[in-house]
């Protein structure tokens, strides 16, 4: 395959699932903002996660100078100047698929051409009319179906593996920064062994439905969420889909089958990361501070999707 | 002034044309309402699969539909085999003139095109002098413009030489139409055209002396206007669509970059413009094509379909010898015929055509896509004034020609069926022989009275079929 046509793929799939991503961060981050705050403000703490997470903050305040819940939301949702939006990484996302429209299948391109052509007219309409909530519905919808056709629909060659690894690059990352930004914002109520207070228990459980994970977690420990477990869960558990163990698996899989030497770097870091992964208990994760942690292992996922560009995407 | 149409479907007393009754029955039995319902939905299928072509100028790079209407054009096999013949002898004959041009020049020593008409023209490549090609054949890929007159007699407009594009839109109308109508489809026979691609793949492979080449489709880009094309043929083919960027020169062979390391590339279809293949030779500006294309080219190393410098055989200014050609090459009478044309480098032949402006089309011997030319009928004064300074200022750079009665069909439009001009371009794959799918692109002028078909004009698309008598 083109070493373009793999790039092109990768990042079709890594804007759709960030868009992904986004979405349900914007949703948990809107529905916190709603609920009674204990008095510590007005929700624009909650409101103003995403752009933390995605490191949007500043560009947002340089051109809108404070925080405001309707503009924030635009902001990430719909606004075409910020190369971060959800509306920016369809488009994206499209304008990759564009590319290799050949090597998709008419379902894969039809399913995102679409999607496209939907988030305009309701970028047309305004996020306000339209509603936040089926917004980021809208989203997850549309990336359940992009998924559903690629799994469906095309040849298990190697443009379905570049489409898987770009999605689970993207996914890993994500749900690294998700846990870290949530776990910081807990602050020292996270260390707390059993969190009983209510701040606690939704901070956590809406950690949870943004990564699909609270099923999971009510099936596999049966008690309030706490730092220990959610982090147990999010990380190391292999059976849950969004978990950095079940993407550095998905990763080390899907590198080791694909042809060719020149991909040994990446394939070898892969094989590390998921190794490591595997042999880690949740509280050597802890004991070495679960901040510390997360950002050593954000850098390592960077170092794998470099890896990944100079062994396939640029070759020669 | 009165003029008479040849209608596609009805004859002058109104009577349906044998070939399209099992049409106008069912046209009479279906509602408009679902005609039209039916038309939206062809739009929607359209937008969704993205079978759009993007405009030049447009600085947006907005993509836009081209408009698809329902009713089909229709044409009877026994007509299509004489039009078949007449496309298949022309290409021949404009393979066998780019072959002598580039090599011993038959033609200009026997005095039928003076050289200068040739030698001088911008489409003429030096670097091509003395290339042997692979079957000899320059033009793989040729799109033949035919228009028919008042009477119904076929004229050939134009020759596309170059990088002739439309074939997608020839496949995908068919589609739509047996996805919209299928009822239609069941109660004739209409000719299947879904091989193209097949038989592309087939000729694209013959060109090039290797049993099993590894063929590729060269595109601009996703900007180029029909990206779409090309993405398309390339799936069609299951081939690879490539950018320049994708293949490098090394040791005078083509390579493609791969996840796997660099793949040898032995047939490129480019639909990139002579111009930009390589800029070591060509524009240096360029950043579309490949360094050192050429020189691969040259040693024989890679096929280019087409040739390098089929440009100079399409050129409106050779156009008027192309019937000249059949009776030299062929040593046959043209089946088809040619548009009489003035040449304006000519100065009787100039003087003539200032004095009757308004009444001719006039275009550049260079131009395509409907860009630069002048219909005369349809031109205010100040527009005819505005060319008659350019012809005078370089009268070698046009052609005029009658304005034709071109024939018309009827079209679904606003105001509900009514009469609109229409073109064919039909496809000629020449390899091992030289053959063509029973059908062609059938471009209509949606407006009113217009006689400019082109898409990047506003033109539309048609399905055609060819039907058993």
């Amino acid at each position: 395959m083109l070493s373009r046509t793999a790039s092109e793929l990768y990042w079709m799939s890594r804007y759709l699932e960030r868009a992904e991503n986004l979405a349900r961060m914007l949703d948990v981050s809107y529905s916190l903002s709603l609920m009674p705050q204990d008095g510590r403000g007005n929700g624009l703490e909650e409101l103003a996660m995403p752009l933390l997470i995605t490191g949007t903050l500043e560009t947002y305040l340089e051109r809108h100078g404070q925080l405001h819940a309707e503009r924030m939301l635009h902001f990430f949702a719909l606004d075409e100047d910020n190369q971060a939006s959800i509306y920016n990484c369809l488009r994206a996302a499209r304008i990759n698929a564009h590319a290799v429209r050949g090597r998709i299948t008419a379902d894969i391109w039809e399913n995102i051409n679409a999607t496209w052509l939907e988030v305009r007219s309701i970028a047309n309409e305004g996020l306000g009319r339209y509603g936040i909530s089926r917004f980021c519905e809208w989203v997850k919808e549309r990336s359940h179906l992009f998924r559903g056709a690629t799994y469906g629909t095309i040849m298990r060659g190697e443009a379905y593996r570049f489409i898987r690894l770009g999605t689970f690059i993207e996914r890993a990352d994500n749900t690294l920064r998700l846990l870290d930004a949530r776990y910081e914002m807990l602050g020292e109520e996270a260390e707390e062994v059993s969190d009983t207070s209510a701040r606690g228990y939704y901070q956590w459980s809406a950690l949870l439905r943004a990564l699909s994970s609270f099923e999971a977690y009510t099936e596999i420990y049966r008690g309030s969420p706490g730092a220990h477990q959610v982090s147990e869960l999010l990380l190391l558990r292999a059976d849950v889909p969004r978990s950095l163990r079940a993407c550095m698996e998905e990763l080390n899989h899907i590198l080791a089958s694909l042809p060719g030497d020149n991909g040994r770097p990446a394939q070898r870091l892969a094989a590390e990361l998921d190794a490591r992964l595997r042999y880690t208990a949740i509280g050597e994760i802890l004991d070495e501070g679960l901040h510390t942690w997360l950002t050593d292992f954000i850098l390592l996922v960077r170092q794998l999707a470099r890896a990944i560009h100079s062994s396939y995407l640029e070759a020669v | 002034m009165s003029r008479t149409f040849y209608d596609e479907m009805y004859d002058a007393s109104g009577e349906c044309r044998p070939h399209y009754r099992e049409f106008a029955r069912w046209l009479a039995d279906t509602p408009q309402e679902l005609l039209a319902q039916r038309r939206r939905e062809a739009d929607l299928l359209f937008h969704r699969a993205g079978i759009t072509f993007t405009l030049y100028g447009d600085e947006q790079g907005t993509e836009r539909l081209i408009p698809f209407d329902t009713i089909p054009r229709a044409i009877p096999m026994s007509e299509w085999r004489v039009v078949e013949k007449g496309c298949i002898q022309r290409v021949k004959a404009l393979n066998m003139f780019l072959a002598d041009l580039y090599h011993n020049q038959r033609i200009i020593k026997a005095g039928i095109i003076p050289a200068e008409q040739v030698l001088a023209n911008e489409g003429y490549q030096i670097a091509m002098q003395g290339l042997d090609l692979h079957r000899d054949i320059y033009a793989h890929i040729a799109g033949v413009d035919l228009v028919r007159d008042g009477d119904g007699t076929y004229y050939v407009l134009e020759d596309n030489l170059r990088t002739p594009s439309g074939v997608s839109y020839m496949l995908e109308d068919r589609k739509m139409m047996m996805r919209l109508f299928p009822e239609l489809f069941a109660a004739q026979r209409v000719a299947p055209i879904d091989h193209y691609p097949n038989l592309l793949l087939d000729t694209l492979k013959s060109s090039s002396p290797l049993d099993n080449p590894r063929v590729v489709v060269l595109t601009p880009g996703r900007f180029n206007s029909a990206y779409f094309e090309h993405a398309f043929l390339a799936r069609e083919m299951g081939v690879e669509l490539v950018e320049g960027a994708d293949l490098f020169v090394r040791d005078d062979k083509v390579f493609m970059r791969t996840t796997s390391g660099p793949q040898p590339v032995d047939v490129i279809y480019r639909r990139l413009d002579d111009a930009f293949l390589d800029p070591l030779t060509f524009n240096p500006e360029s950043m579309l094509g490949v360094p050192g294309l050429l020189a691969s080219y040259r040693s024989g190393n890679v096929v280019l379909a087409n040739a390098i410098g089929t440009g100079v055989a399409d050129d409106k200014s050779i156009y008027p010898y192309v019937c000249d050609m059949i009776r030299f090459y062929l040593d046959e009478e043209p089946i088809l015929k040619n548009v009489p044309t003035w040449q304006c480098r000519k100065p009787e032949e100039l003087s003539h055509v200032l004095a009757n402006l308004p009444e001719l089309v006039v275009k550049e011997t260079q131009g395509s896509g409907g860009y630069g030319m002048l219909v005369g009928p349809a031109a205010s004064a100040k527009e005819i004034e505005v060319f008659r300074e350019r012809l005078k200022a370089r009268p070698e750079a046009y052609i005029a020609q009658p304005t034709l009665c071109l024939s018309t069909c009827p079209t679904f439009v606003e105001q509900g069926i009514a009469p609109r001009h229409i073109d064919l371009r039909p496809f000629v794959l020449s390899g091992r022989e030289t053959r063509l799918v029973p059908g062609g692109l059938t471009r209509v002028a949606l407006r009113e009275g217009s006689l400019v078909v082109n898409s990047s004009q506003g033109g539309g698309t048609k399905d055609t079929w060819i039907v058993e008598d």
